[in-house]
């Protein structure tokens, strides 16, 4: 008797398994059967997502390989157009020459913040905006006209046609040139080792690279953050993009289709950017 | 008798490869250049000023930085290579020297990235404190690292010529009586000056060349420093960040003049080097 509602119980167990397994496997099923590399590179803060959304696949089917490198938005588009990877990120748009060049196809799929951000024992936490005007623009140069210890402030910037910069000097500093003697950052990784190093640091960053190490500043009140972004409260803000040369096929369209999908949502969520769809 | 002609066949392909190469190089430079050579393009990039968004791409200070940067380390590793070759050849007892020698091999194979890296977490922030001015991203920084860089190349360079002339000279020298340093200030070094020559040429390619070290520790701003502990942007590290960030815009164009002038000074060396070989040998 036993025995037997033993086998009827392993049975039910099975039929449930095949049942909820596709559930399980999700979004993750349209990689069952593909094999292959994909190559992806550029823009440093699409890192997190690239890299989770990696893992999980190659975890769900080891025949993928899935590498990701950073190098700035630059080399996304460089790298994609000529062909040497299948995905190119960028943090910015196309700019029309890049487009005409090398005919690339974009995909926005995230909305990511840029938030000033400074070492985690300054006394500051809220500027206006006007305030990181005059601080990148140099005509603040000393903590203490801002509220905090009377110590030169040290402002850390990016290189002009980065997307983290474009993004923050656009919408932030209204377009008016970073002060000369800034420090120039070559990635969002880098600029967070150099303002958590630094106590009179003042730096900008991708929403989705800040953690313990640097405290983001609340700009006019508002704490940068996904919330802030997605209610618009946070104005600085900027779209990620993908790119492919042409229209994507095969293993480079599943992986586009996956970061779109509802488990590339939740693996954008937790990297701190919010999804597009 | 055919396997040595074929070798030599071999051996002189090669070569010729070599040397197309490096020439298509300078070829491929000149031409991407080439849309530079308008009056106003020329003038914008031979300038003082970068700030490609309002129309300056100049890149005369990255050119001073690179110079800057690498003489600056030149000056100290120089000194302290002539010591470290000298002690080692002269003074230092055997198991030292082979100790010696052992450590500056070693330094060769290190990774330049874990230079840069360890010194922007322990050099950087004591060169804050210490001088309490400025961000610890400095000329004077780049500059300390860049010299542990070059130090190997340097003292193995002039430790080779060094040995030669101890070789023919030194039992002579102990029989006329001289003392040994006195032997390293008044027969070695004057004998060895050529190889010194050699060996700080070579070094100084190896400073003008290297990217990581000023990407990572000098700061990048782009302007010409009033003080070692300004931060200062060298032209190699200009090359990675504007690849990093831009592709096809004008400013872009820019890199192709400061790789241009890069190749161009290096080839300046090598003629140097060459001419000192040649009238070495001689």
């Amino acid at each position: 008797m036993l025995a037997k509602h033993g086998k009827v119980f392993v049975l039910a167990w099975f039929a449930l398994v095949l049942i909820v397994s596709p559930v399980l496997a999700g979004n993750l099923d349209r990689f069952t059967g593909m094999e292959g590399s994909l190559d992806i590179a550029g823009g440093t803060a699409h890192i997190p997502v690239m890299n989770e959304a990696a893992k999980r696949i190659m975890t769900f089917n080891p025949k993928v390989r899935i590498t990701v490198a950073g190098g700035g938005t630059g080399i996304g588009v460089q790298k994609a157009g000529e062909g040497l990877v299948d995905i190119g990120n960028t943090g910015r748009p196309l700019s029309d020459e890049e487009v005409s060049k090398y005919g690339l196809r974009s995909f926005a799929f995230a909305i990511d913040g840029v938030a000033p951000v400074v070492h985690p024992d300054s006394h500051v936490a809220d500027l206006t905006a006007q305030q990181i005007r005059d601080i990148f623009g140099g005509r603040i140069t000393r903590w203490s006209e801002v509220g905090g210890n009377d110590a030169a402030i040290h402002v850390y910037g990016r290189e002009e046609a980065s997307g983290t910069h474009e993004v923050f000097w656009g919408k932030l500093l209204k377009k008016e040139a970073v002060v000369g003697t800034a420090n120039i950052i070559q990635s969002n990784g880098a600029m967070k080792v150099a303002v958590s190093q630094d106590r009179n640091a003042i730096g900008y960053m991708s929403i989705g690279h800040i953690d313990d190490t640097v405290k983001p500043l609340a700009v006019d009140g508002v704490v940068p953050s996904q919330e802030t972004a997605i209610d618009g409260s946070y104005p600085v803000i900027r779209h990620l993009f993908m790119n492919t040369k042409g229209d994507p096929e095969g293993l480079t369209r599943a992986f586009i289709d996956y970061i779109l999908s509802e488990d590339g949502a939740g693996i954008i969520r937790a990297s701190g950017y919010i999804p597009l769809q | 008798m055919l396997s040595e002609s074929w070798i030599r066949r071999a051996l002189c392909a090669a070569a010729t490869t070599c040397v197309a190469a490096a020439f298509c190089i300078l070829l491929v430079l000149v031409y991407l250049v080439l849309p530079l050579f308008t009056p106003g393009g020329l003038g914008a990039v031979f300038s003082w000023q970068w700030l490609p968004f309002q129309g300056q791409f100049g890149i005369l200070p990255m050119v001073t930085g690179s110079l800057l940067l690498s003489l600056g380390a030149l000056t100290l590793a120089t000194p302290l290579a002539v010591g470290v070759s000298c002690f080692v050849q002269v003074l230092a007892p055997r198991r030292v020297k082979g100790l010696c020698l052992a450590m500056i091999h070693y330094m060769t194979s290190i990774p330049t990235v874990i230079y840069g890296f360890v010194s922007i977490f322990l050099l950087v922030p004591l060169m804050r404190e210490w001088f309490d001015r400025g961000t610890g991203f400095s000329l004077l920084t780049a500059m300390i690292a860049l010299t542990l860089l070059i130090l190997p190349t340097i003292v193995l360079v002039f430790h080779a010529t060094l040995r030669e002339v101890d070789l023919t000279a030194r039992t002579t020298c102990a029989s006329l009586g001289f003392s040994r340093p006195s032997y390293i200030r008044h027969v070695l070094l004057p004998l060895s000056r050529r190889g010194l020559l050699a060996a700080v040429i070579l070094g100084f390619g190896r400073a003008v060349g290297d990217t990581l070290i000023s990407l990572m520790l000098a700061g990048n701003a782009p302007m010409v420093p009033g003080s070692p502990l300004d931060s200062i942007r060298t032209l190699t590290a200009h090359i990675g960040l504007v690849v990093a960030t831009d592709s096809q815009s004008t400013f872009y164009h820019s890199v192709f003049a400061s790789g241009l002038i890069l190749f161009l000074i290096m080839i300046l060396i090598n003629l140097a080097l060459r001419g000192l070989g040649r009238s070495y040998t001689s």
